[in-house]
């Protein structure tokens, strides 16, 4: 049943990556994306992180992407046009980035010590007590320092954002 | 039986580099600035994913605290670039990274 | 019998309860607001207007579906059924009783309990920005699109309130799980106050209900925040363009949203499915006390009927209202239907309350709207938020 489920999503996790990449208009990238994080909040359920799974959802599909789709309806933007490189790019260009990605792939599984395999229901650390608990003793700098950061982020939006009136 | 079903640990870090290599390319060979960042975005996720199946595996959930925190980071980083295209948009009315291509306003 | 029948029964009972109570909400809403503004609302197809929901389906499904050729293709669908869908997916976690066994096997009055089943709503809630953003944009209608994007940034605005005001009972009920979450409000102060977390000491969370309801009706679009789909302003807003079905799709997600919030509200504050005084003081029998006076008021009304038409339906209805308040009185069902009868009345009475509202005050113009959330809710709501953390730690729990 596991594996099932991981090749389900991870299958749609990757057509939806691969159509942010091939698509022309931003929507379609956009709402591709929400499909990529959607499946990737499934894979961490599998994985034991409920909450992780959770704030995917509700921070990164539901407020960051949300921000994305926003500007690109406020900007208007339209499909951009198919830019032809130079042939010689165009030719490698598929073959690098299978080898760049069997590479990874090759070093990921010489590196990675023989385990028992992810099973569902196996790693029950990863609830909300799990992650409060850790934020609040061992992180809480980190967490001060990321409260901090989104101010500054908010400060700079709104400033960077705002129409000059002359 | 849950031998037969259980997936592998390395089958979820390749997904995770597949994830990464395909924002990679869409940041290279994408001209629309949204699009790049949304590629950026694709990176990021892919690396969280990588974080959780760590922590799955080391069975500590500091993976999971890593990539939450990487998710702020991200919402903070999306704030802000999307307010500089907006910034870029209104002064050169373009989005394509190919027209943003002289200093002088 | 097996987990698995016993899951998939419980899930048509749901879908099936849900999808009827959609129709006649909207059926409710039409006769309170016509009362309201002393008109008669539904009255002549059925007794009382009870079938206008089914002629208003027949309607809706036989009406031209059209597909304009300006509109998105692909998105111009996809649009109310991921309204649709979202609305509906919610409901799987909304606890209505206590756990009984059904036949001699333990289950839960409930489809799914997640352990993190707050964050799943909330989840849901800041999905359903995607589908008012889509439905506009693929429209390709300006009025459509502004109405579209006033919708989601209100949407997202009033969803920084709502989580804080859903953060301070979780943080009495020490749990994010919606079954704890209600029986953790079981039980009586000094004998008869109800422990709803809307009285529980040491932190009565009243503040916070009432900002949870203001955000609320903001969440959902309704007056006195629904300037995004105001007939008279933005001609109808971000569903403009939609006809016959996905119209209706819309419309429909739109109850469901109402009534999985009001659920939610019930949950966090008004004390689930626990009755308001003790079941010593009789509280099982209020449900029979309630029918068995509805059955006597319609009998009534149908022997002295004020039209031809309601000597023959109205003692129908009596009779309906009578068996149902003798189901009620067996004590076999009463373990089933007592806390489903008390869940059902405060979520009808928050929804009594949103279309009283509506027939009531008017609405908000946008910049007040946004102006409201940022400078006042959202800072109280954190007020709330700090004050209830305060006193929890204090009080040592």
């Amino acid at each position: 049943m596991d594996l099932i489920l991981f090749l389900t999503f991870a299958f749609v996790a990757v057509a939806c990556a691969i159509n942010l990449v091939l698509q022309t208009h931003p929507i379609s990238s956009a709402l591709s994306l929400v499909g990529v994080m959607g499946s990737l909040a499934v894979l961490y359920l599998l994985l034991g992180g409920e909450f992780i799974a959770a704030a995917q959802i509700i921070v990164y599909a539901g407020a960051i992407m949300v921000l994305f789709v926003f500007v690109i309806m406020l900007l208007n933007a339209e499909g951009e046009p198919v830019a032809m490189g130079p042939k010689l790019s165009r030719t490698l260009g598929i073959p690098l980035i299978v080898a760049l990605a069997g590479l990874l792939a090759f070093i990921v599984h010489r590196v990675l010590p023989p385990g028992a395999g992810v099973a569902f229901g196996k790693f029950t650390g990863g609830t909300a007590l799990d992650v409060g608990r850790k934020l609040f003793t061992d992180y809480v700098l980190p967490f001060e320092v990321t409260s901090i950061l989104i101010l500054i982020a908010i400060l700079g939006a709104v400033v960077l954002a705002r129409k000059e009136i002359h | 039986m849950t031998s037969l079903t259980a997936v592998p640990l390395s089958w979820y870090l390749t997904l995770s580099v597949i994830l990464f290599v395909l924002g990679v390319t869409g940041f290279v060979i994408r001209r629309n600035l949204i699009t790049a960042f949304m590629c950026i975005e694709l990176m990021l996720n892919g690396v969280n994913l990588s974080f959780v199946a760590f922590s799955y595996e080391l069975k500590q959930v500091d993976g999971h605290i890593y990539s939450f925190f990487v998710m702020v980071v991200a919402a903070a980083e999306a704030a802000v670039g999307l307010a500089i295209i907006l910034a870029v948009f209104r002064s050169r009315q373009t989005l394509l990274s190919d027209e943003v291509n002289s200093m002088k306003l | 019998m097996n987990f698995y029948l016993l899951t998939l029964i419980k899930a048509g009972v749901v879908a099936l309860v849900l999808l009827t109570s959609l129709a006649y909400l909207q059926w409710a809403e039409r006769k309170i607001l016509a009362h309201i503004q002393l008109r008669q609302g539904p009255y002549r197809v059925g007794p009382h207007g009870l079938l206008q929901p089914l002629a208003d389906v027949i309607k809706l499904m036989t009406k031209e579906d059209l597909l304009p050729p300006y509109v998105n293709r692909f998105f111009y669908p996809f649009a109310p059924f991921l309204a649709v869908m979202l609305s509906l997916i919610a409901i799987a976690v909304i606890p209505f009783g206590p756990e009984v066994s059904v036949f001699g096997q333990r289950t839960l009055m409930q489809l799914t309990d997640l352990g993190f089943g707050v964050l799943f709503l909330l989840a849901i809630s800041s999905l359903s920005v995607y589908a008012v953003a889509l439905g506009g944009w693929a429209s390709n209608n300006k009025y459509s699109l502004l109405g579209s994007l006033r919708a989601s940034a209100q949407m997202i605005s009033y969803e920084l309130p709502l989580a804080m005001a859903v953060v301070a009972p979780l943080l009495m009920a020490n749990s994010l799980s919606l079954r704890e979450i209600g029986e953790a409000q079981a039980g009586f102060y000094l004998g008869f106050i109800p422990r709803w977390f809307v009285f529980q000491w040491p932190a009565p969370q009243v503040i916070g209900f009432l900002i949870f309801l203001v955000a609320a009706f903001a969440e959902t679009n309704r007056l006195p925040f629904d300037l995004p789909e105001a007939e008279n302003e933005l001609v109808a807003g971000f569903h403009t363009e939609f006809s016959s079905m996905k119209f209706a799709a819309f419309f429909m997600a739109e109850y469901s949203n109402m009534i999985t919030i009001t659920a939610f509200a019930t949950l966090l504050f008004l004390g689930a499915w626990h009755p308001p005084f003790p079941a010593g003081w009789g509280s099982d029998y209020v449900p029979v006390l309630v029918f068995l006076t509805a059955a006597a008021v319609s009998l009534y009304h149908g022997l002295n009927p004020a039209r031809g038409r309601d000597r023959r339906s109205l003692p129908v209805v009596s009779l309906a209202f009578f068996a149902v308040g003798i189901a009620f009185g067996v004590p076999l069902l009463q373990t089933y239907l007592t806390p489903v009868f008390w869940f059902a009345a405060k979520t009808g009475a928050i929804l009594f309350l949103f279309m009283w509202v509506r027939g009531t005050l008017p609405r908000f113009r946008y910049d007040q709207l946004m102006g409201f959330t940022w400078k006042f809710l959202f800072p109280l709501s954190v007020a709330n938020l700090l004050f209830t953390g305060l006193v929890v730690a204090l009080s040592g729990e």
